[in-house]
């Protein structure tokens, strides 16, 4: 198996566990759930082998990079992270509830990655700017930020789906209630929050490193630092002016907007020296 | 307080409300777009081809051309210091009390009204189970406190309280990470400078302004050296620099991308190149009449005669950016062709179209088919007394973020109270300031723990 087959593979199997999740929702069926999460760490497997043997493959061809150079192994990446935290969350605090919010945002950013022609999944060497130890610490630290941000905007949504109040044998009755909501979402934005910072931090460093300025208002690093005050500002408002419920929610998911700008529409629409992913 | 409402008092209650934080962040979040979205540091020209005259007027009045450094957006950050400053005296003043206490107080019945907390029946004396609970308490928390209250045995242990701290440490290395930025803006120059191969210089030009900044030393490029894939994408970039300090030559080291070189708090980098001069060329010459091709190499300024003695070529010299009605064709020689009985006349032969002086149609047709490079390397000089503060504030930033949301000081208290029929019954309850999903997931199974002892008829 080559890294090609077993990505597409996952990008299929994360598909299979979002129809599964879904189903759950639809028919109150928590053995669906039971396979949903079964199928997903099928998947997430599956993804670990893939970036493990793209890995593999850039040495053979004797380029030999860690996989985080272009945005085709970005949202492979990113897909992982994601994964990687829902497990986490699902395992931990036992919730089933929430998969249908996240795992289609799992399924769409690898799905993305593999079906759009505009973005190359070819294997190339690395420019000389990107040679440098701190790119796997760069990119794992800011998307597992990504991540947390993008979990916490799947479980925001539940407000906007599922009253306050809702009896339990209903159709939304067993979605979590909003008080995990909020427990929950607020776990993730701070996971979220501190791996931004590193994040943003590494690359400091690393700018620094390579070009002399650890900060020089690049559009990447002012959108990311924009997102980083977006959820200081979620902060602020939840610990310090008793902020819950939809209007944190909405908070939150600005936040993820920002997150999505910094990764796409810097890329996208503005120029500047972060042009990879 | 009873002046509370004289204006020093007003204006500090003004810098401590979170309100200001909010609003001062949501500004700088939002005025922050427009750098990333308006041209920064352009000319002139360029905003007037891009927003007109009126457009142009606006920028400069808002300084939008340099937004990042203009007047309004140095104002909301000093307003954010404020802001820092004053909220975290304010709180501090609140919780030192709280964070160092002289003595360790708890009060029983807000860790006994929690609907979270656990209870179960113990078949053993009640002050038996007290002792093992207070032995297991400590094992499991640490130092342990006890008051009896209404005959029920409170045995209370806590633990990461120091861990309050943690968010004073992440607003001062806000604090920390702005003061380094302004040190470097004051202290510091960025700056660039171009070394053909083989020269020196002891001069550098700042970014911003062009202004001319003496270094105590030299920097000689003795070589740059660019490597490029199969695929043509760049690979390396190399230079090869001495620095020459009271004319000795002190140090001999390369620098790439990602590895510069820092000498007496100066730092270089390798930023450009580019071409700058040439050469031995490879001239092919072919007379358009004949068909007969031949192939010199020549130096620049070194003067052929052209076959059947019809005249001579003289090499003049290389250009970087050969300039042709208007075009860039890019890097290119010129020289000078001499055809008996006729005017001399100038010919340029751009490296990137070797069919150009063909289209000239002339009796010979001249091509550059290879040429030995001479580079320049481009570097970035910079000096920044202040990274060092920064990077002080990183640290303490990841630090302190850690410890705030992933920290917390917990408390837990363990109630024994002898019940009507011999046994004992126990409470369990917990508080923290911090995530309390966190803490119910961590009583549960501290309960089933302590239940199971029990039942298993442990002592310890």
């Amino acid at each position: 198996m080559n890294s090609s087959t077993a990505l597409s593979l996952a990008t299929f199997i994360y598909g299979l566990a979002t129809v599964f999740y879904i189903g759950h929702f639809a028919f109150k069926k928590n053995k669906l759930a039971t396979a949903g999460f079964w199928v997903l760490v099928a998947a997430f497997v599956l993804n670990t082998a893939g970036i493990g043997l793209r890995w593999v493959e850039s040495y053979q061809m004797g380029y030999g990079h860690a996989p985080f150079s272009n945005m085709y192994e970005s949202l492979v990446f990113f897909s992982w992270t994601m994964a990687l935290l829902y497990i986490f969350v699902e395992v931990k605090y036992k919730e089933q509830g929430f998969g249908v919010f996240v795992s289609p945002l799992i399924f769409l950013a690898i799905a993305y990655a593999s079906f759009d022609p505009g973005i190359s999944s070819k294997i190339s060497p690395l420019i000389p700017a990107l040679k440098s130890n701190w790119l796997i610490a760069h990119v794992i630290t800011c998307f597992l930020g990504y991540a947390g941000f993008a979990v916490a905007f799947g479980f925001s949504l539940i407000y906007f789906v599922k009253p306050k109040q809702t009896a339990e044998n209903t159709f939304l009755g067993r979605l979590p209630s909003w008080d995990v909501i909020d427990e929950l979402t607020y776990q993730m934005v701070v996971f979220g929050f501190l791996f931004l910072t590193i994040g943003i931090i590494t690359g400091a460093v690393w700018a620094n490193s390579a070009w002399g300025k650890y900060w020089s208002w690049d559009p990447k690093e002012t959108w990311s630092l924009i997102t980083w005050f977006v959820y200081a500002i979620f902060m602020h408002l939840r610990l310090m002016r008793g902020w819950h419920g939809k209007n944190l929610a909405l908070v939150s998911i600005v936040g993820f907007a920002a997150v999505l700008f910094t990764y796409f529409g810097v890329n996208f629409l503005l120029s500047g020296l972060h042009s990879y992913a | 307080m009873k002046n509370q409402d004289t204006i020093p008092r007003q204006i500090w209650e003004f810098f401590c409300s979170v309100k200001l934080t909010v609003y001062t962040l949501v500004l700088l979040a939002v005025t922050s777009i427009i750098g990333t979205v308006v041209l920064q540091n352009g000319t002139p020209q360029q905003y007037i081809d891009l927003y007109g005259k009126g457009g142009y007027n606006l920028i400069q009045v808002f300084s939008i051309d340099d937004m990042y450094h203009a007047w309004w957006f140095l104002f909301l950050l000093l307003l954010l210091c404020i802001n820092i400053v004053v909220c975290s005296v304010e709180r501090l003043s609140l919780v030192w009390k709280t964070i160092f206490p002289k003595q360790i107080r708890f009060n029983p019945d807000r860790f006994l009204r929690s609907k979270k907390k656990h209870t179960f029946f113990v078949d053993q004396a009640a002050d038996a189970v007290t002792a093992a609970c207070e032995s297991w308490l400590s094992k499991q928390v640490g130092k342990v406190h006890k008051k009896n209250q209404e005959n029920t045995w409170m045995v209370y242990a806590e633990k990461g309280r120091w861990t309050r701290i943690g968010v004073f440490v992440v607003h001062a290395s806000v604090l920390l990470l702005l003061l380094g930025a302004l040190i470097g803006a004051v202290f510091g120059f960025k700056a660039n400078v171009r070394i053909d191969e083989g020269k020196q210089v002891g001069t550098v030009f700042a970014a911003k302004t062009r202004q001319p900044i003496q270094l105590d030393f030299l920097i000689r490029c003795n070589e740059f050296a660019v490597k490029f894939y199969d695929t043509g994408a760049p690979e390396e970039f190399r230079s090869n620099l001495t620095i020459i300090e009271d004319g000795q030559e002190t140090l001999t080291t390369d620098i790439r991308v990602n590895h510069p070189l820092r000498y007496k708090g100066i730092n270089i980098f390798q930023s450009s190149y580019g071409t700058t001069s040439a050469g031995a060329a490879v001239m092919a010459i072919t007379d358009n009449i004949s068909g007969q091709k031949i192939t010199r190499t020549m130096q620049v300024g070194e003067t052929i005669t052209l076959p059947e003695e019809t005249g001579s070529f003289q090499l003049q010299g290389f250009l970087p950016h050969f300039d042709f009605r208007g075009r860039n064709l890019g890097e290119a020689f010129f020289g000078k062709v001499t055809l008996k009985e006729k005017e001399a006349f100038q010919i340029g032969l751009p490296l990137q179209f070797p069919t150009f002086d063909k289209m000239r149609k002339g009796r010979f047709s001249f091509v550059v088919t290879d040429f030995e490079k001479k580079y320049y390397t481009g570097l970035q000089v910079t000096k920044d007394p202040g990274v060092w503060y920064v990077y002080a504030g990183f640290v303490l930033m990841i630090l302190g973020c850690w410890v705030t949301f992933f920290m917390s000081h917990q408390s837990f208290l363990v109630a024994v109270a002898p019940s009507k029929d011999g046994g004992t019954i126990v409470h369990l309850a917990g508080r923290t300031n911090r995530s309390t999903q966190n803490l119910n997931l961590k009583l549960t199974g501290m309960a089933t723990r302590l239940e199971n002892q029990f039942k298993k008829g442990e002592s310890i």
